[in-house]
């Protein structure tokens, strides 16, 4: 779906967002205790010195770390103090766990998610089934939601990630081979005994998926897959042998803080290289010299991925991923930077466990 | 520059060209490799029932016929050097062969010649797995032997191969499963996928059914998927790859060989005469090999040997790759080589070791020649059995020398892949044909890389395999 904005007026929109959110949350009457606090001994004013995004180069980049000591409810908007809220947190970390707090960005993520893909891509009035990480992470209500928003029902196998990581580390991988069996003959029963037409999985579980049956025989209409590194190679291998070229597939970047960016349709001269789009203006993606943060990288070139999330429900400034990819341009679908071939920051030069899932 | 030479992935008969590939240059020529994935070669694997049905359908006679055709088309022929028209010959094989792993040409002819001679000799090799089993055997499933009926099963439909990039002789490891009707998954080493991709086309043109062959260069969780997907499984590596697949039954870890040379008592008086064999065993085919040995004990005269060899070790000097006195191989990845020295330096702080090749060797051990890194050879003399350079061992000629006493050999070597004893005693003899820590034993002054086509190399291949079972009633049916 082609966007209604050229690349100026995305760019407008994005700094009148940034006035409006920075107005948010350093405002005492709808701010978080968080960020107020923060502003109290921060030494300078955002709601004065913020009108732009290219301005939120005054935040520091934001320290994840503090989503695991801090409590969930300092991050809680005045606005929304009457409100019962979401926790949710990020997927593989072990030890004590990130949180944020949430109540309806994830619906407006994957609402969004649904009308840029249209009423066929995945046939509305059909259910889908989740095969991932579920637990206390967003994606789980955010797939149900998009599946009852498309007319249909959702059904879930779970896959604990942290479990993985953990057999992965103890050098357990007879274990985490078997686990991940467990999870593929549940999945494989679902498919079997119900009616599916769409799913969502991570890449190398619907690879596994697909050892066990043939996914076109087994009625799915299309795919919606996230979680891992999906190299050019990888994303053909899938299209061309795990969904025999004829379910669509609809690969997406995202994450517990960010919500979902969206890949761009893919053509013959992409050669299966994927590019991500974030949800501009809610959050937005930047390709960053890993030396010199503060700079973009070249388009074409390799950088760190920086995330900045400003919705009326959270506020991250500035957030280093731990990835890496090459700084696309703006297309038809999204008039704003891409992100493209992502991995692990600085996979080539350490080993990095992304675990079976 | 010329176009670049694609080597494609093998899928059981049908070339695939991958998005994610290596590439090498070998002088003006860009070589690309094309990499799969491992959910690629899973799915893949599934088809291996098929393979071993088109193997099944050629008698296994003819199939040693086609090995020994391979054989010279290996080392003569002008095979498909990647995807399209090219073709490679002997020469460009050889040179894209020392300019990858950093071989002397000289080297690389020689390994040729091994492997070649492992393909020629094939009745003798299988000959010399089954104890002279007639190949029958593979097309029937049972022969009579002595009056008996012998049926052997084979275990498994394919043997996946984690090739090392170390030396081109260790192809001929998984050679004979072929004519024992097994197919081959193979994955390359990353410095050398030339030298399986040229033996799978040279048995190609000589008759081998293409869907007998898999071939993957892949990563890490390709060769995982590999080794976890074939019933029977051989991989090289490090002592980490050893503890990481030894659990697993089904795969056959061959790590470090730990190879040595034990002077007895009988023979320690005359060392001296030996210095060519316990040389050889040390230096030959670059010091790369798991049969070269890295430690030589004897019971007196250690320091005079540990500096006759010393002397004799500094003498082998980096040569040019065309050089054809070369002896010593390059380090394809310098950062390799840093590593080696660095721990052999850091190790060498630990007292009980001397690095008696430092008092004749030219310059340091780590040294740039010819346009490439060398480590040169080095030879350790260890007061301490125990010290952790007296049973170590790495890609270089590189040998400690140790004085124990006859009596304490067998309980110091630990796991040793070839041991060569020279010796007549006639009881300890006995005691090294009773240890279960060697895997290969010459009795007499034979360097330890020496090969005798008749006897297994490390394992039997085809008790690996197949099985015997019991078999009795009417045959009638079986013909």
């Amino acid at each position: 779906m082609s966007s209604t904005l050229t690349v100026p007026q995305a760019q407008a929109a994005l700094d009148a967002w940034t006035r409006e959110m920075i107005a948010w949350h350093f405002s005492p009457a709808t701010g978080c205790d968080y960020w107020l606090s923060w502003a109290k001994q921060a030494g300078w004013d955002p709601l004065k010195e913020i009108s732009c995004f290219a301005d939120l180069m005054r935040f520091d980049h934001f320290d994840d770390e503090v989503l695991r000591k801090e409590q969930p409810e300092r991050f809680v908007p005045k606005a929304y103090a009457n409100r019962p809220y979401n926790i949710f947190e990020t997927g593989g970390t072990t030890g004590m766990p990130k949180q944020r707090v949430g109540w309806d960005d994830y619906k407006v993520d994957y609402e969004e998610f649904s009308d840029h893909y249209g009423p066929d891509f995945f046939p509305k009035g059909t259910n889908w089934l989740m095969v991932g990480p579920t637990g206390p992470r967003r994606l789980r209500l955010a797939i149900e939601h998009l599946a009852n928003h498309r007319g249909g029902s959702c059904y879930f196998v779970d896959l604990d990630p942290r479990w993985v990581k953990r057999l992965i580390a103890m050098g357990e991988g007879a274990m985490a081979r078997k686990y991940q069996e467990h999870v593929i003959d549940q999945a494989a029963t679902i498919i079997r005994h119900r009616n599916i037409q769409c799913i969502f999985t991570t890449p190398r579980l619907l690879e596994n998926l697909a050892e066990r049956m043939s996914l076109v025989q087994a009625g799915l209409k299309a795919v919606f897959a996230g979680g891992t590194t999906m190299t050019p190679q990888y994303v053909r291998f899938v299209v061309e042998e795990v969904l025999e070229g004829k379910i669509n597939f609809a690969p997406t970047y995202g994450n517990t803080l960010m919500g979902l960016a969206i890949s761009r349709k893919l053509k013959p001269e992409d050669k299966y290289s994927l590019t991500y789009y974030a949800p501009q203006p809610r959050a937005t993606l930047r390709i960053v010299d890993p030396d010199r943060p503060d700079e973009l990288m070249r388009y074409g070139e390799y950088g760190r991925v920086e995330l900045t999330t400003m919705t009326r429900e959270f506020f991250v400034p500035r957030f280093l991923e731990r990835d890496e990819a090459i700084r696309r341009p703006p297309c038809d679908e999204f008039p704003w930077d891409g992100v493209g071939d992502v991995r692990p920051f600085q996979s080539l030069t350490k080993t990095i466990i992304e675990g079976v899932y | 520059m010329n176009e670049p030479i694609h080597l494609p992935v093998l899928r059981f008969g049908r070339p695939y060209e991958s998005l994610d590939r290596l590439r090498f240059n070998v002088d003006d020529q860009a070589i690309e490799v094309s990499l799969a994935n491992s959910g690629l070669i899973r799915r893949d694997l599934k088809r291996i029932p098929e393979a071993m049905r088109r193997l099944q359908a050629i008698p296994s006679a003819k199939l040693a016929d086609a090995m020994e055709q391979a054989a010279d088309l290996f080392l003569t022929g002008n095979l498909p050097w990647g995807l399209g028209e090219r073709l490679q010959s002997p020469e460009d094989y050889v040179a894209a062969l020392s300019q990858l792993t950093g071989m002397p040409l000289s080297l690389g002819r020689l390994n040729m010649g091994k492997v070649h001679a492992a393909m020629a000799n094939i009745r003798a090799v299988v000959g010399g797995l089954t104890r002279g089993m007639s190949f029958d055997l593979f097309d029937k499933g049972f022969i009579r032997q002595d009056g008996l009926d012998v049926n052997f099963f084979p275990q498994t439909d394919s043997l996946g191969v984690l090739l090392p990039s170390n030396s081109p002789g260790v192809n001929s490891l998984w050679l004979p499963a072929l004519v024992m009707k097994i197919p081959v998954v193979l994955k390359p080493g990353r410095e050398d996928p030339i030298t399986p991709y040229r033996l799978v086309q040279a048995m190609i043109a000589a008759g081998f059914p293409a869907e007998a062959f898999g071939f993957y260069p892949t990563s890490h969780d390709g060769g995982d998927a590999l080794l976890f997907g074939t019933g029977r499984a051989i991989a090289f590596g490090s002592d980490a790859t050893v503890r990481k697949y030894a659990p697993f039954r089904h795969i056959q870890v061959h790590g470090s060989g730990r190879s040595k040379v034990l002077l007895g008592d009988d023979f320690a008086d005359d060392w001296r005469k030996h210095l060519g064999v316990i040389v050889q065993s040390i230096a030959s085919n670059g010091g790369r090999s798991c049969i070269n040995a890295s430690a030589v004990l004897i019971s007196r005269h250690g320091a005079e040997l540990a500096d006759a060899l010393a002397r004799e070790l500094a003498a082998i000097v980096p040569r040019a790759r065309t050089d054809p006195q070369a002896v010593l191989c390059g380090f394809a990845n310098p950062a390799v080589a840093r590593g080696i020295n660095d721990r052999i330096e850091e190790l060498l702080q630990t007292p009980g070791a001397e690095d008696v090749t430092a008092r004749y060797r030219q310059g340091p051990r780590m040294i740039e020649a010819h346009g490439q890194t060398f480590l040169q050879p080095t030879l350790i003399a260890c007061s301490d059995p125990t010290h952790p350079l007296a049973n170590t061992e790495y890609m270089f000629p590189f040998a400690s020398v140790l004085q124990v006493p006859q009596a304490e050999m067998i309980g110091t070597i630990g796991e040793s892949l070839v041991v060569s004893a020279i010796t007549h005693d006639r009881a300890w003899t006995i005691d090294l044909m009773t240890s279960t820590n060697i895997e290969r034993l010459n009795i007499g002054p034979y360097p330890t890389n020496r090969v005798q086509w008749e006897q297994p190399h490390e394992g039997n291949l085809f008790e690996f395999l197949y099985r015997r079972r019991a078999l009795q009633g009417d045959l009638v049916a079986a013909g």
